[in-house]
């Protein structure tokens, strides 16, 4: 299989599904003339032309609204937010009209639409810039949410966004915009609600998503050393959730480590941890642990904010914590 | 609507057999009477109604197993309709004959989790609620051992799978719960089936002798003044107030526990537990085993009334009336084989007790004595106590300390009030 950016994958299913399907047109700010602030849409105004590469006004809440109506009209927007932070001020759009028309009209009408863009932190752009914003939107029923975590999820997931009826919280992230992975040829799909075990394992269960898989992953190669092997599961999409492969793997495993990059209270982790409880509470030989960002908005230095997200060691900590074995001699 | 439950009756028991309904379906029954008789651990009891009203459907039928805390039956207070909910829901837990057996996670977790373990019989663990993960418990339940008996690596003592497995294996290793001895089958050889009690001391003592590392300790005590006294106090007393040599020991560990506490402790893992009451076992032999019913509080009662509570205790075991408080919360055991003509023995700790005291038989010995030789009454007491808990030199001191209270018998009788 060939090696591909998650940038790259992410621009070539933009491609793709726009030569597959001229009804496919993205909108977004600076992602024509300036080429995209992440270079996601390099190139694309010239290959496509400006009706269906639509730079837009600093308007977040005015162009979800129309992608919105275009959505509902035929069209399949993907909409570029520069950041998920300046979703918040669309949240209306997004919360009350797009997760909600299909349910008014009693089914007649559609929002095919998707939001994509960077979201959390780690890249130095302080409070307002770095925020998960993945609760906000997975608590709202008729709304898809995921966050891949590799270049082949980022393409399955978006093809699968882009072709589907409903509307998509396409959540990536600016970390992880460089990280190469091998891509599967050919017009592949990764289905939403079906979690991926990134790395079999019988002594604990790790979840995570987005950045967190690839720290998860590292914390589950430090912990093999040890002899500890941890089960990775890798979510892909936090709703619809998939219960079954969290269960299946914990039921096996009988420890649980949830990880999010997001402030711990209310957070992914704890539905997660609540859903282990409901499915897997006789099976559990430890309580579930979750490993979490500070709870703090995010600071601008570089030193803090690296304290205040979670890293290999936490989750290799909380590991060790489920299976009583704290106390093992590791630096 | 409420329901009659399987009581716990005694810190290890997890399940009782329903032997037979002194009540029938639909009559009414008042609070206190003896609607069921039930076979626990060791020994029979009968469950009373906890409520006037009508015994609106019985949940077990005669000779099925129920794991403490499931239904048993459910009784209509006056005024309350007999509804079909109420019995379907309480048919669900209890219905089958063996739930122990139970395949799947959903039905082990309703044997393993009783909703409510203490509504009709009050049976209160002197060791508090134990600690352990959910995995634990549903397999100490699967593999019908006592997570009293199991010692717990996790945090605050937190009884894990792994803990159980190795309570597990340490049992499958020991020949009480083993496969038949291997070789040839003499001809005339039969075999008994194990009575309940028979189970359950094989269970408790392997238990015990596994997890358990013992030290033993003997000594001589010269009983001369306390036989003398006891027959003094006994003519006072008349034949129906009679204290036994038994009830003398009992009441001088009562008290030597006061000043070494640590052998009326538990060890819990990460801890050493003080139950804060001194609760002495007396085994009492029983034509197809023993029970340990339990005297409470012997620190704070005089001789006369541990006298008077033993006698009574013995004779509630032997007829198989024991109440539920005589099975629970024991802290220390006294175990007396004297009158078997016994020189001297060593008992098994009942888990989770730190320690027991076993008296041989009180006899006449030639002793030396400022290097003459004179004739005494020396009974000799053994002493095992928990590695885990105490030392040897903690241990002799509680054993120099009963034998200073047995050798000055008047000390009994003074400090013990």
């Amino acid at each position: 299989m060939p090696e591909q950016t998650y940038r790259d994958a992410i621009r070539s299913a933009l491609i793709g599904e726009m030569d597959r399907d001229s009804s496919v047109v993205l909108m977004g700010e600076d992602i024509g003339v300036y080429q995209g602030t992440f270079r996601i849409t390099a190139d694309l105004l010239a290959k496509y032309g400006p009706t269906r590469v639509i730079d837009t006004p600093i308007s977040e809440e005015g162009f979800v609204g129309s992608a919105i109506g275009m959505a509902m009209l035929g069209l399949r927007p993907v909409v570029e937010m520069m950041t998920w932070n300046f979703s918040l001020l669309a949240f209306d759009q997004i919360v009350n009209n797009a997760a909600k028309i299909r349910y008014f009209s009693g089914g007649q009408v559609d929002v095919p639409l998707v939001v994509r863009g960077p979201n959390g932190a780690g890249v130095q752009l302080s409070a307002q810039h770095s925020q998960s914003v993945e609760v906000f939107y997975a608590h709202v029923p008729g709304l898809r949410v995921v966050a891949p975590a590799t270049p082949a999820d980022a393409k399955g997931l978006l093809r699968t966004a882009i072709r589907g009826k409903d509307p998509v919280i396409f959540l990536e992230h600016a970390a992880l915009y460089n990280i190469k992975g091998e891509v599967p040829d050919g017009d592949f799909v990764v289905p939403f609600g079906k979690a991926e075990i990134a790395r079999p394992g019988r002594d604990v269960t790790i979840v995570a998503f987005s950045r967190m898989l690839q720290v998860a992953l590292a914390a589950a190669a430090t912990l093999a050393e040890d002899g500890i092997e941890a089960e990775v599961i890798n979510l892909r999409s936090l709703r619809p959730l998939d219960h079954n492969t969290i269960i299946t793997s914990v039921s096996h495993t009988h420890r649980a480590v949830v990880v999010q990059e997001e402030w711990k209270p209310y957070g992914a982790a704890a539905e997660i941890s609540a859903t282990i409880m409901e499915g897997a509470f006789d099976l559990l030989d430890a309580p579930v642990e979750r490993v979490t960002g500070a709870d703090v908005p995010m600071p601008y230095a570089r030193n803090l904010e690296l304290l205040a997200l979670p890293h290999e060691e936490h989750i290799v900590a909380a590991v060790r914590r489920t299976l009583y074995r704290e106390a093992a001699s590791r630096a | 609507m409420p329901e009659v439950i399987m009581p716990k009756m005694g810190d290890a028991m997890t399940e009782g057999k329903l032997l037979r309904w002194i009540k029938q379906q639909g009559e009414p029954v008042k609070k206190g009477e003896p609607i069921a008789e039930i076979e626990t651990d060791k020994v029979n009891v009968d469950i009373e109604a906890e409520w006037d009203g009508v015994l609106a459907r019985l949940v077990a039928g005669a000779g099925d197993v129920v794991p403490v805390g499931s239904p048993i039956a459910v009784i209509a207070r006056p005024g309350e309709q007999i509804d079909a909910s109420a019995s379907a829901r309480s048919a669900a837990p209890g219905g089958g004959a063996a739930p122990a057996q139970a395949a799947s996670p959903q039905a082990a977790a309703t044997t393993a989790h009783p909703r409510r373990p203490a509504a009709t019989q009050p049976a209160p663990d002197a060791q508090g609620q134990v600690r352990a993960s959910p995995l634990a418990r549903r397999l100490a339940e699967q593999h019908a051992i006592s997570l009293q008996a199991i010692i717990g690596t996790g945090p605050q003592g937190r009884i894990t799978e792994g803990d159980v497995e190795a309570a597990v294996s340490a049992r499958a290793a020991t020949p009480a719960a083993g496969p038949a001895p291997a070789g040839p089958t003499p001809a005339g050889a039969r075999d008994v089936a194990l009575t309940r009690m028979r189970q359950t001391i094989a269970r408790r003592m392997t238990e015990s002798k596994h997890t358990t590392p013992h030290i033993y300790l003997t000594a001589s005590v010269r009983m001369d003044t306390a036989m003398d006294v006891r027959r003094e106090l006994n003519d006072r007393l008349g034949p129906e107030r009679k204290i036994s040599v038994n009830d003398l020991v009992v009441k001088a560990a009562a008290l030597a526990l006061v000043k070494y506490p640590n052998l009326n402790a538990s060890f819990i893992g990460n801890a050493i537990r003080h139950p804060g009451e001194i609760n002495i076992n007396v085994a009492v032999s029983m034509p197809d085993g023993l029970i340990s019913p339990v005297l409470h509080h012997c620190d704070r009662k005089p001789l006369w009334q541990i006298a008077q509570e033993a006698k009574a205790l013995a004779e509630r075991a032997r007829a198989g009336h024991l109440r539920s408080e005589d099975l629970t919360a024991g802290t220390f055991t006294v175990t007396n084989l004297g009158m078997f003509d016994v020189d001297v023995f060593a008992a098994i700790i009942t888990p989770p007790q730190a320690a027991v005291l076993a008296v041989a038989s009180a006899k006449p010995q030639a002793i030396v004595k400022d290097g003459h030789v004179e004739v005494a009454t020396i009974m000799q007491l053994t002493l095992s106590s928990d590695h885990r808990v105490t030392d040897g030199a903690e241990s002799a001191q509680f054993l120099r300390e009963v034998r200073r209270l047995l050798e000055t018998p008047a000390s009994l009788i003074a400090e013990g009030i």
